[in-house]
């Protein structure tokens, strides 16, 4: 088995697009269910949780999108393997650390994703490019209804839909939103937002969730509280912040052009340079520069690219994902020189940016 | 004061956010905050902290929550290391302790969201049959016997109804 052959081509995937995908690069929703009288994954024996995840598979394999869809048991999978599931955001860090007993099954579209015993017995996700959260709402309600009717699912009148974590308690659900926020990091004003939407009982995280790094000037916003609210409010509220985020990213970005021009084109014209021009560079460096391209081909400042680019760089640039293209395990220091050279070739066909010198006619004007 | 976490050292950050108009407080010693991503704005939220540490913390002060669930074995000791319970089973046994950590928490402590269909039959019934028992008590009060007998009657129609639909 070949997971190259089985997820989509990078520059496929990069090339899904959303509504406001300019500022949301995705959206997430994902329920926690357990089945009944069952001890959840964490604490069961590994012949329950083996024979528990046989009984989900079955079922969830039966239902519509996921008939033709991929699955596997996390023993079956290489590390790398599961460090790519990773990067494309189809299974969690610690699921990937999970061996025999636990799984995943992956719909042929990618948009809905279930992990099979991690933290609980089903974790399923329905994931979309740009905001839309209703959508991807919808789409993870119908599939857990049509779920339910063959498993016995852990529930109670009082407190909802029983979770391992008390955290998750009641509808179980998650609803979370990539947000690419350059324009509010470089006017350093994203603290301030970060505690006004924590204020709100939402959180905000890096790339990959909880206790993650904010790279790349992506951030994800999601919310806490599961219990005392119907699940279309959560999604409404989350909506409804997210909407304002954008606005504030789209004024910062309006600002900074206005008032700081040279500091932005001096930032986008730098990271274009190391990027096209570097012989080793890390995931980490990589990721932060490319959010700024991104930012520049989102001014126009690279007429002719289009952000897809970027996505498609940012994510063949990961370390897995390098790894796996050039068929091997590499040490970081060969990775950093293989990268480099990946993005000098990649970049040779965008031209320089396009900007206006600004300096100069202030001077002439003196 | 000594920090919340590690419960060692004199408590030097003071972290207060109000959620949802609650406030909660925390108190850490440097090397916990640091450990715990606070002066890392970033990636930080109170939530987070609250999870793990308060949570232990619930479960021990309720005293009625000792011993194991009767189902899968898990104790209050597990809880307090993995800060997950053991099975679905647990949150009945453990009531009191999980009533408070769900009430610093979350919006509510009770569900109002999706149910199972089954549930979702259940709970139309339920409320069905509580409305016409009030309507039922009202009659009688006022010694409308004959809209009493009416109501008597259209509960035994729903009872048979649900008994017969029932997929239970």
């Amino acid at each position: 088995m070949n997971i190259n052959e089985i997820l989509s081509k990078p520059a496929e995937a990069a090339r899904r697009e959303g509504p406001s995908n300019k500022i949301v690069l995705s959206s997430r929703v994902r329920l926690a269910r357990n089945l009944a009288n069952l001890p959840f994954p964490g604490w069961a024996k590994k012949t329950v949780r083996v024979k528990t995840f046989k009984q989900i598979l079955d079922n969830v394999m039966e239902v519509a999108p996921m008939r033709d869809g991929f699955h596997a048991g996390m023993e079956e999978l290489p590390t790398l393997d599961k460090q790519l599931l990773v990067e494309r955001h189809f299974i969690s860090r610690e699921h990937a650390a999970k061996t025999a007993g636990s799984g995943m099954v992956l719909s042929s579209d990618e948009a809905l994703c279930v992990m099979i015993n991690e933290e609980d017995h089903l974790r399923m996700q329905a994931l979309l490019p740009g905001l839309q959260m209703d959508k991807a709402w919808m789409a993870v309600d119908q599939f857990d209804t049509a779920l339910e009717s063959n498993l016995d699912y852990a529930f109670c009148k009082r407190r909802g839909y029983l979770t391992a974590c008390p955290t998750n308690l009641g509808t179980g659900i998650r609803v979370s939103a990539m947000l690419h926020l350059p324009g509010l990091v470089l006017s350093e004003q994203i603290n301030q937002i970060i505690q006004a939407v924590n204020k709100l009982g939402l959180a905000v995280r890096g790339l990959h969730g909880e206790g993650t790094e904010a790279l790349g000037n992506v951030f994800q916003v999601s919310n806490q509280m599961t219990l005392g609210e119907t699940e279309s409010d959560i999604v409404e509220r989350l909506n409804k912040v997210l909407l304002q985020i954008i606005d504030h990213e789209e004024n910062a970005r309006a600002k900074l052009l206005e008032n700081k021009a040279k500091m932005v084109y001096n930032h986008i014209g730098r990271a274009y340079g190391i990027l096209a021009n570097s012989h080793s560079i890390s995931s980490k460096e990589t990721m932060n520069l490319l959010s700024l391209f991104r930012l520049g081909i989102d001014l126009s400042l690279f007429p002719g690219n289009k952000p897809a680019l970027t996505e498609e760089l940012f994510i063949i640039t990961q370390p897995a994902h390098l790894q796996k293209t050039l068929e091997g395990k590499l040490s970081a220091e060969k990775r950093d020189i293989l990268r480099a050279n990946l993005l000098r070739s990649r970049l040779l066909k965008v031209g320089r940016p396009d900007m206006p010198d600004i300096g100069k006619t202030e001077q002439n004007e003196e | 004061m000594l920090c919340d976490i590690c419960k060692e050292n004199e408590a030097t950050v003071h972290l207060t956010q109000m959620v949802e108009g609650k406030t909660k407080k925390i108190d850490l010693c440097e090397s916990c905050s640091k450990a715990k991503g606070v002066d890392d704005p970033t990636g930080f939220s109170l939530a987070d902290l609250l999870l793990g540490l308060g949570a232990s913390q619930e479960m021990e002060e309720s005293g009625s929550t000792t011993g194991k669930c009767p189902k899968c074995g898990f104790s209050q000791t597990d809880f307090k290391k993995t800060g997950r319970l053991g099975c679905p089973d647990c949150y009945d046994h453990f009531t009191e302790g999980v009533e408070s950590l769900l009430k610093s928490m979350h919006k509510g402590t009770r569900h109002t969201g999706k149910a199972p269909a089954v549930w979702q039959q259940t709970k139309v019934y339920v409320d069905r049959l509580h409305s016409l028992q009030t309507k039922l008590d009202k009659a009688v009060a006022k010694e409308d016997y004959e809209k009493a007998a009416e109501v008597r009657d259209e509960i035994s129609r729903v009872k048979s109804d649900f008994s017969e639909s029932s997929i239970v």
